[in-house]
């Protein structure tokens, strides 16, 4: 009843041209803001924050970054946990070569560096399309992990091979490190999200998600309309992977603390990523954040409901995870295969016309 | 005929050489697509390349547009020669294209496929396209006006926020056209602007050619295999077979050549 665009009428090309164009949307936008930053932290306890709330906004970064790429360019990628990887060295090199610069910079900066090598591997996308792609991308990914375990430097030699986030804070609360309250770090997760979120949906309707949409949907065309191939797909590997590394830095500082990159880097979370935005929606900003919600949550409700409802022993009810997890991920696939976006935007289309459809 | 500026019988007066070919020659491997064929396209006409199934009027379009590079002849382009170019820096000469097989950006709205059409006219960079504001919403503002204006004249209103996707062929067909003319392209290249459509959406289109030559005097070359919308909408008329040019001139003077009439109808061999 209240979800209605008859009324709401655009008198100009820029409110025509905002995010979100239906007064209901926008209010559930700002609503769902004032919580997350308002309600949510005072509401917080140590597991829920852990264990859900700040993977699934680290992820959520994560997986708008790969669906820029895959998604919107057109250009699969296997490679998101090796970047990943560059985003959680960068931001440790950063933090223990220049101590006193503040945290939320070192993280920008790793994205950065991210960008750079993303750039570098996406030089075959030029020449190689889909499957062979992927393949190449691949390639980063075991490169990248084995470089970050073979070569010293990265984790400045340490006995055990592993990088640790030292103590940094912002606005002096601690983020990073053992002492930081879950409240901190979500919130500073959350500045991320919601800074990233905005520039993702800024670039994707404008002219350069015009031209990544582009080439990935008929590229001979798009060159035709004078779409520079080089510029667009690379430009879409270096934003994919500046979003990749700001998540992986943000993983590795504030989510994990410690890290040993084949551990916590390795193909499992390249193919983790990717099934984010296929579950979610290719092409979507509200598809990377419902990917990651699904992916991060499924694991943590069906644990509580075959431990902790059912009584299940924890070794079974974690195969058991497995095997459900797969399950639904297929289910999606058939029922839906453009993700729970798709989903989203019947429920709306429906609810436009809602009580009476006719 | 040739080489002179001209009024046609409805009274447009034809202007200066846009783009000239000079003896153009492409080869694939062993097969000659195009075998040294010349000929000019003035400003403001309507000239249309027709001949039989393969003759090489595609690949005299994508030569036009730089997919292809011909092994010999010449290129030039308001009155200068162009070297081998990639065809998005082509573009940005103000040459634009629809295709046979329609290719337009599927999953996008009208709107965006049109919008598209604009990108060589934007200029705004990475950081103000992030914040959006100043100069990139700017800019979306400005070429969503002229985007509406090619809208409007397309009569496309309706459908503007409709993924093409679901859209019917002969719509899809004149979405490609805003396209292209949203580029506000100097030379507008239409690989069979109407192949597949019925009668009525073959006179919608003539109609809308018309109306953008008349208009915006736009230079158009155009393929097409009906000859009736051919003689009817173009000034001049290049006759192309087994890859060489076999007539060009006015449609009654192709339509009286006799070398023509054999390629069309076949000729005896004895």
């Amino acid at each position: 009843m209240f979800y209605r665009e008859a009324g709401d009428f655009k008198t100009s090309y820029v409110a025509d041209n905002q995010t979100f164009p239906i007064a209901f949307d926008r209010y559930r936008y700002y609503v769902v803001l004032a919580v997350a930053i308002g309600v949510v932290p005072f509401m917080l306890n140590e597991y829920f924050a852990s264990a859900v709330l700040i993977p699934f906004l680290i992820w959520s970064i994560i997986a708008i970054g790969l669906n820029i790429l895959t998604g919107y360019c057109g250009q699969v990628s296997l490679g998101t946990g090796g970047f990943m990887a560059v985003g959680a060295y960068a931001s440790y090199k950063l933090m223990t070569a220049f101590p006193d610069l503040n945290i939320f910079f070192v993280i920008l900066a790793s994205g950065g560096v991210t960008a750079g090598v993303g750039l570098l591997f996406g030089l075959p996308s030029l020449r190689i399309k889909g499957f062979y792609l992927a393949v190449a991308t691949l390639a980063a990914q075991f490169f990248l992990v084995w470089l970050f375990n073979r070569v010293g430097w990265f984790y400045n030699y340490s006995a055990s091979g592993q990088i640790n986030a030292p103590e940094r804070s912002v606005f002096g609360f601690n983020v990073t490190g053992a002492l930081a309250a879950p409240e901190a770090k979500y919130l500073f997760c959350l500045a991320f999200v919601i800074l990233l979120g905005i520039v993702a949906r800024n670039l994707t309707r404008g002219k350069l998600g015009r031209s990544w949409m582009a080439i990935r949907d008929m590229d001979i065309a798009a060159e035709i309309i004078g779409v520079d191939p080089l510029k667009a797909k690379l430009s879409a590997f270096a934003i994919s992977s500046f979003f990749v590394g700001v998540g992986g830095a943000l993983f590795f500082a504030v989510y994990l603390g410690a890290v040993e990159v084949g551990e916590a880097f390795g193909i499992n979370k390249s193919f983790l990523a990717l099934f984010m935005i296929i579950i979610g929606g290719l092409g979507s900003i509200f598809g990377s954040f419902a990917g990651a919600a699904f992916i991060v949550l499924m694991p943590v409700l069906l644990k509580n409901v075959m431990v902790g409802g059912l009584g299940w022993p924890t070794d079974i009810a974690a195969h058991f995870e497995f095997v459900i997890l797969g399950g639904l991920i297929i289910f999606f696939l058939i029922v839906e295969p453009h993700g729970l976006a798709a989903l989203w935007r019947l429920a709306k289309e429906k609810l436009r016309l809602w009580p009476f459809p006719h | 005929m040739d080489g002179a500026a001209y009024v046609t019988p409805d009274g447009r007066s034809i202007g200066d050489v846009v783009m000239e070919m000079r003896n153009i020659t492409l080869r694939f491997g062993g097969v000659t697509a195009i075998r040294d064929i010349s000929f000019d396209i003035r400003e403001g006409e309507i000239r249309a390349i027709i001949g039989p199934n393969g003759a090489g009027k595609s690949s005299m379009l994508n030569v036009i547009n730089g997919f292809y590079h011909p092994q010999e002849g010449e290129v030039w382009f308001r009155g200068a020669k162009r070297g081998p170019m990639k065809p998005h820096a082509i573009a940005r000469q103000g040459i634009a294209r629809t295709f046979q097989n329609i290719a337009l950006f599927s999953g996008m709205s009208t709107l965006d496929n049109i919008m598209t059409g604009r990108f060589t006219k934007m200029k705004s960079g990475l950081l103000a396209q992030a914040i959006w504001k100043g100069r990139a919403e700017r800019e979306e503002v400005e070429n969503r006006e002229i985007v509406e204006k090619v809208i409007d004249f397309l009569e496309i209103q309706a459908i503007r926020k409709t993924p093409v996707g679901r859209l019917p062929y002969g719509l899809q067909k004149r979405v490609e056209l805003g396209r292209a003319l949203a580029a506000e392209p100097k030379l507008l290249l239409l690989d069979e602007p109407m192949a597949g459509m019925n009668v009525e959406e073959k006179e919608d289109m003539s109609r809308f050619i018309l109306d953008v030559n008349d208009e915006f005097g736009t230079t158009i070359a155009l393929i097409e295999h009906d000859m009736g919308v051919v003689m009817d909408i173009s000034d001049r008329v290049v006759v192309m077979d087994y890859g060489a040019k076999i007539g060009d001139g006015t449609p009654d003077e192709v339509r009286n050549s006799q070398a023509v009439i054999d390629a069309y109808l076949g000729v005896a061999h004895d």
